[in-house]
């Protein structure tokens, strides 16, 4: 009984206890559901937010370059479907036997394989190898058929850039290329939305207008693991492509441009003289920009780097050269401006002056005998623009000269390899070569040789200047919100004059149109030095002034042995230069040309000009209509 | 009266079979059925390697534990202690010739699967403190002798477990110890004095953990110190069941655990993608599942005669408790990281077996709940 009243004792106590311990449990319980309420229900927002964070991973897309179009909109740096390779290294087999298989297929280089196997070990396994980055159709089609055999292979479709008109307007707009490192960090845009296999402007307008064209990216939300592998594709934005510019160059001027220059060095530069419409502007020889996008080959660049034509400069902007005679119709206004001569003043031309102890010779060593203004600029009498030019000075010069644009850039910031040239002064010299002017350099000035050093485009805009009755235009190349019709161009020089800004770079009228009749003649009339280029047919008439730039300082036995061109070295020949506008009547286009060591103007620059001239202003009833077809945004 | 007792102990098969407790079985029943469901989404929503096992693991030990309630209770009061002991010599065993897995060394290779003998010392250690309160007068519970005897039953299986090292099960088997002794009728005044010698002695013991287990309770304090490193699990873990909200991310769809972001899903954290997948709704009936499992125990102990069963029948019941509490408390972040497996729902075949044979003996003490053991 004792036993059993202990045993019920113990009994108690056990249950007693167990009591307390139900008690401990049930408020424990209460405090973890408590906390799973809190975590679940309270802060699901939290850690919803925290898991989708965990699981989403995004990334971008290469984005889509925004379209470059002529005048016209006819697309001359568009977008093109590419084939791509890939291999996705997880879902190989067998890598040697893979890479075998399309070493076979698509006739890769050792070198290529060793950089493919390299690019294996350095990514992780579900991180695609680009093998081929612009596979031809057929090689596309190639894979397409072996797909069975080639497991890990993914041909994959995408997006590059294109230049369907090729070499012809490299100069202008550049090209695109992989992007190095500092090329990234300079451009924030570019940091921005890089992404690896993206490609950016390296030259030209591609470079210039970069943040326009660029686009943004498209994204693609994946769902990857803990491991950073991608699982599931979960939603794709799109990226917008980059603003469409539209330029104002013609493609058939510019193709015909190319043409002309075909197989020489140099430039041909058209503009709208009351717009300032950049219609060409074509450097030779060229180079095709579709060969940079995918990583140029070496023999390829060597072979463009070395041609000696020099395709790499583009002549039309960083191409220095002396003007020649094509700066003479701007002496001659710079002597009537400043009332120096006038129509009637006459200069007797020996062949020949001397003045301090040298010989100044004339082109045409006989001599034009007595000439006036007209006859010295028909036929470029080299004489007659000495003693003006020696009359005038050479600071007086300079004025004139540097408001019809030559010694300053003419598209400013378009174009990072745009030259500013070089008129010269008494200042300059002095500042610069740290010595006195000499009478003799103000001659040779005269006649565009010496110090003076010009683009091809600035002549080309200082002829447009003179040809509009000499006001002032800007220059462009793209074509901006409210392009100017003629009239309004008109009424805004107009308006330059009555509000006096300086728009206007004359001070008499009158000296504009003796200079224009002067270089008419030059084009239009017997013993002209272009007569024999010239059109008949009023409608496509055009007045022009040729110059030849001595490369180098003719010594007296070159002098006297008159060679012909064929016998004078290529790089000792002089360049054949051109400035024009027209039609004569109500003219509206002005062009330059230089050929390099081409010779003389008349016989190797301005029959370039008969020909460029018809198809300009046969173009210019198409343009005229084609004006303001629509809105771009830059 | 003598012989209606008497008649008790030799009740036949069918009186058995009537006597089962189905309420419990059902509930583990219903609590396996689960385990293989969130066993196949760990999976990844096919029957893979640890859903085969698992159920394989279930398979023979839901059987087993019929088969160990058709024992009298009077059998496992007899061998409680021969049990325990053989379960020392396994951890001896393994103490030598174990297999070494992740730096720890606590499992022996039995042919079928691998057995982690600290699993069943969580049992057997209920088992022999069971038997000893039984036996021992209630008036010698407090005398000095019996507490030292008592603690060294504890001790020494501990001493083994934790050089393993497994804190996580050290931890466990302890407070299962620990507990028969309250139950027992231990003065509440010296559980008081021990807990206020443990807090004061903390910083020593800390001094003697090892890196990784400062890290851990380091961790436990601010996840966020090293979110990528030791605060990883823990971080996930809450990310985890915080996303799952109201009422889930629906079966199968769990990203945190589909998409790899949780650590050890299968064992310790396999609450977090229940509770991802199926809520807080989910998650609470769990908790009643096991409340009810726990709640049957309690009362078989209470209805049982000997104080044996009883005090058998509290003690797992609590220690069930509190492999869930220190479970969950884990994986909710409210405490450090030990490892300890969920009963049922972890993958892992030694505390399946151990959390079977328990509640194998509690059927058992339902059964033969009038026998008086002497």
């Amino acid at each position: 009984m004792i036993k059993s009243n202990s045993g019920i004792r113990k009994t108690d106590v056990i249950n007693r206890r167990m009591f307390i311990i139900g008690a401990a449990k049930v408020i424990i319980f209460a405090g973890i559901v408590a906390r799973l309420f809190s975590l679940q229900i309270n802060e699901n927002k939290k850690y919803l937010t925290l898991s989708d964070k965990n699981r989403i991973r995004e990334w971008k897309l290469p984005p889509t370059r925004g379209n470059i179009v002529d005048y016209f909109g006819n697309i001359i740096a568009g977008n093109l479907k590419v084939y791509q390779l890939h291999i996705i290294p997880e879902q190989v087999e067998n890598f040697n036997y893979l890479l075998l298989r399309l070493k076979n297929l698509l006739d890769l280089s050792e070198k290529k394989i060793t950089k493919i196997k390299k690019l294996k070990s350095e990514l992780k396994p579900w991180d695609s190898i680009i093998v081929s980055e612009n596979l031809t159709w057929s090689q596309f089609v190639k894979i397409n058929n072996y797909l069975y055999d080639l497991v890990g292979v993914k041909p994959v479709m995408t997006i590059s850039r294109n230049y369907p008109f090729k070499d012809v307007y490299t100069h202008v707009l550049g090209y695109v290329s992989q992007p190095n490192e500092e090329e990234i960090l300079a451009n924030e845009t570019v940091q921005e939305r890089f992404v690896p296999g993206m490609k950016i402007g390296k030259l030209g307008l591609e470079k210039r207008l970069e943040n326009h064209l660029i686009g943004t990216n498209a994204i693609q939300r994946y769902e990857v693991n803990a491991y950073g592998k991608r699982i599931n594709q979960l939603e794709h934005q799109k990226g917008k492509q980059g603003s469409k510019i539209r330029l104002t160059v013609d493609t058939e001027v510019q193709k015909a441009c190319g043409e002309l220059l075909k197989g020489k060095a140099g430039s041909i530069s058209v503009m709208d003289i009351y717009t300032g419409d950049i219609i060409a502007m074509y450097s030779s020889p060229s180079y095709d920009p579709n060969l940079f996008l995918f990583g140029i080959s070496q023999d390829e660049w060597q072979l463009i780097r070395n041609n000696p034509l020099k395709p790499l400069i583009n002549k039309t902007l960083s191409g220095l050269y002396s003007p020649g005679s094509t700066i003479k119709p701007i002496v001659a206004l710079s002597a009537l401006e400043n009332n120096v001569i006038d129509t009637k003043f006459k200069v007797k031309c020996t062949g020949k002056i001397e003045l301090y102890g040298q010989t100044f010779h004339c082109w045409k060593e006989k001599g034009h005998g007595w000439v006036s203004l007209k006859n010295a600029m028909k036929q470029s009498c080299d004489t007659y623009f000495y003693e003006v030019a020696r009359l005038l000075g050479v600071d007086r010069l300079n004025i004139t000269a540097e408001k019809f644009g030559l010694g300053k850039k003419v598209l400013g910031e378009y174009f990072e390899n745009e030259k500013k040239g070089l008129f010269p002064s008494t200042k300059w010299k002095k500042n610069n070569l740290d010595r006195g002017w000499v009478l003799g350099e103000t001659l040779i000035t005269g006649i565009g040789q010496g110090y003076i050093q010009s683009t091809p485009l600035q002549l080309c805009m200082m002829t447009a200047q003179i040809a509009n009755g000499g006001y002032a235009i800007k220059p462009k190349i793209v074509v901006d919100n409210n392009p100017m019709t003629l009239e309004e161009a008109k009424i805004s020089m107009l308006g330059g004059e009555l509000h006096g800004s300086d728009k206007k770079l004359f001070k008499n009228k009158k000296n504009i149109k003796i200079v224009q009749e002067a270089i008419f003649s030059s084009t239009n009339e017997r013993f002209g030095t272009s007569y024999r280029s010239r059109i008949d047919d009023p409608k496509y008439q055009f007045a022009g002034k040729t110059g030849t730039a001595q490369v180098k300082r003719i010594s007296k036995r070159e002098r006297e042995l008159d060679l012909e061109l064929e016998q004078i070295p290529y790089k000792d020949r002089d360049h054949a230069l051109y400035v024009a506008y027209g039609p004569y009547i109500n003219p509206r286009y002005a062009l330059s040309i230089i050929v390099e060591h081409g010779g003389s103007g008349s016989k190797a620059a301005a029959p370039i000009a008969k020909k460029l001239f018809k198809l300009i202003i046969d173009r210019h009833e198409l343009r005229k209509k084609q004006s303001n077809f629509e809105e771009i945004s830059i | 009266m003598y012989q209606k007792d008497r008649l008790n102990n030799e009740i036949t098969i069918l009186q058995k079979i009537k006597n089962l407790d189905y309420i419990l079985i059902i509930s583990v029943a219903l609590l396996s059925i689960i385990s293989l469901f969130v066993m196949y989404s760990t999976d990844g929503g096919e029957v893979l390697f640890h859903t085969k096992n698992h159920f394989i693991k279930l398979a023979v030990f839901f059987p087993l534990m019929i088969f160990v309630a058709f024992f009298n209770i009077k059998f496992w009061h007899n061998f409680s202690y021969i049990i325990y002991l053989l379960i020392i010599l396994l951890l001896v065993w393994v103490s030598f010739f174990g297999i070494k897995s992740s730096g720890s060394q606590r499992w022996m290779d039995v042919y079928l699967f691998v057995l982690q003998p600290s699993e069943l010392m969580k049992v057997a250690i209920i088992l022999c403190l069971a038997k000893y309160y039984h036996r021992l007068k209630i008036e010698n519970v407090n005398s000095f002798t019996s507490i030292i005897f008592v603690l060294s039953l504890i001790t020494i299986p501990i001493i083994f477990v934790i050089s393993q090292p497994d804190l996580g099960t050290s931890i466990l088997i302890a407070l299962s110890g620990l507990i028969i002794l309250w139950l027992g009728g231990v003065k509440f005044k010296y559980f008081m004095y021990s807990f206020i010698t443990f807090l004061i002695s903390l910083p020593f013991i800390i001094s003697f953990l090892k890196p990784y287990q400062k890290l851990r309770i380091l961790t436990f304090l601010d996840p966020d110190r090293d979110p990528l490193g030791a605060g990883y699990q823990i971080i996930q873990s809450k990310i985890a069941i915080g996303s799952g909200g109201l009422d889930g991310k629906g079966f199968l769809k769990g990203t945190q655990s589909y998409l790899d972001f949780l650590p050890e899903k299968h064992t310790d954290f396999i609450f977090t993608l229940f509770s991802e997948e199926f809520g807080f709704i989910g998650s609470v009936g769990l908790l009643i599942l096991y409340s009810i499992i726990i709640f049957r125990i309690v009362r078989i102990g209470s209805i049982s005669r000997s104080n044996f069963a009883r005090l058998f029948c509290f003690g797992y019941a609590f220690a069930i408790f509190i492999y869930i509490v220190v479970n969950l408390s884990m994986v909710l972040g409210l405490l450090p990281i030990v490892g300890s497996p969920l009963p049922i729902l972890s993958y892992g075949g030694s505390s399946m077996l151990a959390t079977m044979i328990g509640f194998g003996i509690v059927l058992s003490a339902k059964i033969n709940h009038k026998q008086i053991i002497a």
